[in-house]
């Protein structure tokens, strides 16, 4: 068909829409309802696997994939038609060939052999599924045996038995179209008898089945019939005509055809508009996205941040010029800056995804961590349409799915327990994604019996945390954080192995959020996390020292003040305190820290900002506060290394680069230097 | 390869490598011109100091929106005099998917030389361990030190890339 064409090129599409296919069929089959399927589910689901074996044939060199999803795809077709009923076992037979063929698509992506074991594997149960359903077929006889051709249902006009052999070559081509107008009909049945030689015909009111012996293949016998109708009604596979049609395809086929024809006309089109939404939907959404690469988004986005500092320069240029006298260009600056504000904020909508790319894997996740401990467990998510941006999603969906799994294992009970406590059998958990002022919050509940805090107590004083009988619910459920903390009773394969949670804290402090915790004993927990809504922004107080000038990340800053003689404290030797309101925070002086020079040395005249990190508060020292604003992130480590206390950089209105401060590191930095004395501060205020 | 340079090394001058040209104080240097990417003024308000770091480090700057260490290379080779006048320039480097900037006293030339003019480089004490040479260059009377500066930007020395087991 394409010889001579580079298909390879092509390859990478191939395989994106192909996991992105494999994606919706998993998605689509944890919702379908075993006893009443949906027909639009149904279809959808074949859709996807017809999609992949079209796709696959068509480069020929992906040949498990192709034939894996043959036969998943005959079988989806005979349960889309009602041939065969819907269990649970098939959907988890499905799901399972799903992740292998996502596998493979893996495999071939990184031009490795797909794993030739769980090909057989998954192919036999698959042909054992055909066999079966076949044989329970064959048992019930066909009812187009006794009904003539003409008159038969839609339905019954699909043929019995699917192929049990991939790609059998000596079986004739079965081309089955529905929902086909009747003037249709004649002109696919010409063209048809053009392309081999037609063995057979059932024709319902909408539907038409054609048996054919072609040397053409099954691509080309689809792209005929798309001349007339649309792709997505007609389907092509490799099958033996009915019984009773083998018997006439003795006859020459002159015979039946007239007959068909003469009963076309006389049927009168049901649901010729039928298909018209089916096709809307699916071109929509076909020409409604573009697959562009990461890295020119990333590009563009550089570009724009660029063109938003260019603006800013000329908008600090301009402001000495006389607004008489330069009206005009004053006019055209104003524009260009809303322009670029616009401009940025479009582009930054472009790397935004919503949520949903993380919460639908968790239905599946759900599903087997629920039949596999035994629980019941019922899964709703808010928000999915919550947009985050790209990068950040790609990190959250780890630790979700700890915190996920965690909930799962041991936060909601076996429904015994629940029972025993007056509580719904049915386990409830819930993922929610909201905005929230520049940050998103994402929230894992469930209904679960909470955490237990003598256990907790218990541990905690055994590892030699210091906490005792007194120490508040909040402190105690942060040593959840710990790094080997861990209260499950037994470790399973699930969660319980003690580390994580600490490794969830710290992927989300990495990602400049932070996790929260609150429990009730016998009525769930609730884990959340607050996320700044992108990485390439971030909202920045601007601070003075000396000459030089640094960016605190907003988030991080609670008040700034004055400090004044009698709030100071001096603890040792060039080391101060800082009494505000009861509590001793330790202060940091900026300049010390980054050696700067001609810092304001005086404290009382220098101001203090008082930021949070982890659980611990401080001051730092700054000469002033220039003020707030958005910052674009730049990288230091593309061409340079980290600096210790530095995260990033960013670049001002004035061309000139500033250094935004990693709060974190500044802590732990100043922690290690003064680790003594603070423990000794530790204790006061404790007793206080 | 070897015949092909051999017989060409008489008559053309094709064979030869363009290097950059720039001075350290009397001595003249020389490097590969590909992996130089532009020349600029030295503009020390636009340096951003960063703290903690060798002082041959000036800091970063901002290279159209790429954020860009600047390496004086005065003062990582004891030069006795670092003085930031209108002939001090910063020569971009791009270095293996990275951008180095090094302030040095002045570039003068862009010179061809051919194999024929390229001498080994001696064991002499100067700022540059022989490691990071790739020869003497001779152009009339004057004297080029060449450099592989890919080979000494990215060495530990420099302390401008990330190393496997940094502090």
């Amino acid at each position: 068909m394409s010889a001579g064409v580079d298909l390879s090129q092509f390859y990478e599409t191939f395989f994106d829409e192909a996991d992105e296919l494999l994606a919706d069929m998993e998605q689509t089959l944890l919702a379908v309802d075993v006893d009443r399927p949906d027909p639009d589910q149904l279809n959808a689901i074949f859709r996807a696997a017809h999609s992949i074996k079209g796709g696959a044939g068509t480069f020929g060199c992906f040949g498990h994939l192709a034939d894996t999803t043959h036969l998943l795809e005959n079988l989806l077709d005979s349960v889309r038609k009602g041939e065969m009923g819907l269990r649970k076992d098939m959907i988890d037979l499905f799901l399972e060939t799903k992740d292998v063929l996502t596998e493979q698509v893996a495999a071939y992506r990184n031009s490795r052999e797909p794993d030739q074991q769980a090909y057989e594997r998954i192919c036999s149960q698959l042909r054992e599924l055909a066999l079966e359903q076949g044989a329970a077929a064959a048992v019930q006889p066909a009812p187009a045996a006794s009904s003539a051709p003409a008159v038969l249902a839609p339905a019954a006009a699909a043929p019995a038995v699917s192929a049990s052999a991939p790609l059998d070559a000596g079986l004739p081509f079965h081309v089955s179209l529905s929902r086909i107008k009747p003037q249709d009909a004649q002109a696919l049945l010409t063209e048809m008898g053009l392309l081999g030689e037609v063995l057979h015909q059932q024709q319902g009111p909408d539907a038409l089945s054609v048996w054919l012996r072609s040397t053409a293949t099954a691509d080309d016998l689809e792209a005929v019939c798309c001349f007339i109708v649309n792709a997505d009604q007609v389907s092509v596979t490799r099958e033996a005509p009915p019984a009773e049609a083998v018997a006439t395809s003795a006859q020459p086929p002159a015979a039946s055809e007239p007959a068909a024809t003469e009963a076309a006309p006389s049927t009168p089109p049901p649901q010729a508009e039928k298909p018209a939404p089916a096709g809307k939907a699916a071109s929509t959404k076909e020409s409604g996205t573009i697959r562009v690469g990461v890295e020119k988004v990333d590009q563009i986005i550089n570009l724009v941040g660029e063109l938003v500092i260019t603006q800013a320069m000329l908008v600090q240029t301009s402001s000495t010029l006389d607004p008489v006298l330069h009206d005009r260009l004053l006019n055209g600056i104003e524009q260009l800056e809303r322009n670029a504000r616009d401009l940025q904020e479009a582009v930054m909508s472009i790397r935004m995804m919503p949520m949903d790319y993380v919460f639908s894997r968790f239905p599946r996740v759900v599903r087997e961590s629920a039949s596999k401990l035994g629980k019941q467990i019922r899964l709703t998510t808010h928000g999915q349409a919550t947009e985050l941006d790209k990068s950040l999603i790609e990190r959250i969906i780890d630790p979700l799915t700890h915190l996920v799994r965690n909930s799962l294992d041991h936060g909601i009970e076996s429904p015994q327990t629940r029972i025993a406590a007056g509580k719904d059998p049915e386990g409830h958990l819930v993922l929610s994604a909201q905005h929230s002022g520049g940050q998103i919050i994402i929230e894992v509940t469930d209904d679960g019996g909470g955490l237990n805090r003598e256990r907790i107590l218990k541990k905690a004083i055994q590892q030699g945390f210091p906490v005792n009988e007194n120490t508040p619910d909040d402190e105690l459920w942060q040593l959840i954080f710990a790094p080997g903390f861990s209260t499950a009773e037994k470790v399973t394969d699930i969660s319980g192995r003690g580390v994580g949670m600490d490794v969830v804290r710290r992927n989300i402090q990495s990602m400049g959020g932070h996790i929260q915790l609150s429990s009730r004993a016998g009525q769930g927990t609730t884990t959340r996390i607050v996320l700044p809504l992108t990485l390439a922004i971030l909202d920045g107080m601007s601070v003075q020292v000396g000459q030089e000038v640094f960016i605190l990340p907003l988030t991080h800053v609670t008040e700034s003040m004055q400090p004044t003689a009698d709030q100071l404290h001096s603890i040792s030797e060039g080391e101060h305190v800082l009494h505000v309101r009861g509590e001793y925070l330790p202060l940091v002086a900026l300049h010390n820290v980054f050696d700067v020079k001609d810092a304001q040395t005086d404290i009382t005249r220098a101001i203090a900002v008082i930021l949070q990190a982890e659980e611990s508060r401080f001051a730092l020292l700054v000469d002033h506060l220039v003020g707030q604003q958005q910052v674009v992130v730049k990288n230091l480590e593309s061409n340079y290394k980290k600096i210790p206390g530095i995260s990033a950089a960013t670049i001002l209105g004035d061309g000139s680069v500033a250094l935004i401060v990693d709060v974190f590191a500044l802590l732990r930095m100043t922690r290690t230097r003064n680790a003594a004395t603070l423990t000794v501060i530790g204790e006061t205020s404790n007793v206080e | 390869m070897l015949n092909k340079a051999d017989a060409n090394q008489g008559q053309v001058d094709d064979t030869g490598k363009e290097f950059l040209v720039f001075t350290l104080g009397e001595q003249e240097y020389g490097i590969d011109i590909l992996k130089v990417q532009e020349i600029r003024g030295y503009d020390s308000q636009s340096v951003t100091r960063i703290a903690n770091v060798p002082s041959f480090i000036k800091g970063v700057t901002n290279l159209r929106g790429i954020i860009v260490p600047i390496v004086d290379m005065r003062i990582k080779f004891n030069l006795d005099s670092v003085e930031y006048n209108h002939q001090t320039v910063v020569v971009i480097l791009n270095l293996a998917s990275r951008v180095v900037g090094v302030v040095v006293d002045g570039v003068s030339d862009v010179l061809m030389l051919q194999p024929s003019q390229i001498s080994a480089a001696p064991q002499f004490g100067t700022a540059f361990s022989t490691e990071y040479l790739t020869g003497i260059g001779t152009v009339g009377e004057r004297m080029l030190i060449l450099v592989d500066i890919e080979k000494l930007m990215t060495s530990s020395e420099m302390a401008l890339v990330e190393q496997a087991v940094a502090a």
